[in-house]
């Protein structure tokens, strides 16, 4: 009996090899370990292709059902907004590529400054979109008990786009769609956006945390996998800017 | 083993500053482009441009910021089988609409 013990701990002792404090015990190795949370990742990530997936599904379906409305509806976005949010989102992913740059080069200021540039970044996206979303409450174009048809049965009476559109007016009952673009307009940007603010949490947490010095001793997995959902929402937005802001300007 | 060894066998490779620089510079050309396409008149080409603009933005962004170019042949595996399965929901699910209700909404 006691010599059994002796044996399991002695084996024991010999299967806990020398490894750095960042590494899970069940891990032969750190480059093991690191595989498998990148994949852990990935699988995450085609997760949420799939459900926004779905969205733009339905997008291309509506749209195609309910082309005219889709095409009057879009005509309400704003190309100059979309623009300069597109142009912040690629500025963002850049500043969160270069952060895991310094954090793999264990530069701990570099690290904070490409965190905090994304931090802003992210924060003037949300700034800029909800401009546009309050536009939409003005018009009543945010779909429910108080959305109104009236750009879309009189566009003359919607000055400021008709200027440039010159759209004809519809029928009640396809002008009646435009409340359907509108809600996948939400729903869409709506998600991205949830996504943007838990991203904004998550790097005001990590800011903190690299000013600690965590991230710049040669365990940068965390930054790495932020860094990846940093990216796959700019991707998302990649896709949502030409499809809800641009195709159907000449439609 | 040590860990020196075991970094030198698992080579972890550091994309550098000069690729995303030349990278996020390919973004922001495809973003003028695309607007700029928007607002020319091509007919059905519009929404085929501004779809292949972001296609290729997209998998610029997957290749070199998320590295997948240099990652695992898992990793690779990985995103390329997602990407498939995706496209196969997509075309399935439009093939399902366009040969029962297409025209008759």
């Amino acid at each position: 009996m006691s010599d059994s013990t002796a044996v399991a701990h002695g084996a024991a002792a010999d299967a806990h090899h020398e490894h750095p404090p960042y590494q899970r015990h069940h891990f032969e190795t750190i480059a093991q370990q690191n595989d498998a949370t990148n994949f852990a990742m990935w699988l995450f990530l085609l997760t949420e292709i799939m459900f926004f997936g779905g969205l733009f599904t339905a997008y291309l379906i509506y749209r195609n059902w309910y082309y005219p409305a889709f095409v009057a509806s879009s005509h309400q976005l704003d190309i100059f907004w979309g623009s300069l949010n597109t142009l912040l989102l690629i500025t963002s992913s850049f500043t969160m590529a270069m952060g895991v740059w310094c954090a793999e080069l264990r530069k701990k200021s570099g690290l904070v400054l490409c965190l905090v540039l994304t931090f802003i970044l992210g924060l003037g996206f949300l700034g800029i979109k909800t401009i546009e979303y309050h536009e939409k409450w003005e018009k009543h174009h945010i779909p429910g008990l108080h959305y109104s048809l009236k750009s879309f049965l009189d566009p003359a009476s919607d000055t400021e786009i008709y200027a440039e559109y010159h759209d004809k007016p519809m029928a009640l009952d396809m002008a009646r769609h435009t409340e359907l673009y509108f809600f996948l307009y939400f729903a869409m940007t709506g998600m991205h956006a949830l996504h943007m603010i838990i991203g904004i949490g998550i790097l005001g947490f990590m800011i903190l945390r690299a000013q600690a010095g965590a991230y710049t001793t040669g365990h940068v997995t965390f930054v790495e996998n932020f860094g990846l959902y940093w990216h796959f929402v700019d991707i998302i937005w990649i896709f949502l800017f030409p499809l809800l802001y641009l195709i159907s300007r000449h439609a | 083993m040590s860990e020196q060894s075991q970094h030198a066998e698992h080579e972890h490779h550091i994309v550098s500053p000069k690729v995303y620089l030349t990278i996020v510079l390919a973004l922001l050309l495809g973003t003028g482009l695309t607007v700029w396409a928007s607002f020319i008149d091509l007919g059905p080409w519009n929404p085929v441009i501004a779809l292949a603009i972001a296609c290729t933005k997209a998998v610029l962004v997957v290749l070199f910021f998320m590295h997948v170019k240099y990652s695992s042949k898992l990793t690779k595996l990985t995103v390329i089988s997602g990407i498939f399965i995706f496209l196969g929901l997509i075309s399935m699910t439009l093939a399902d609409y366009m040969s029962r209700a297409w025209g008759r909404w």
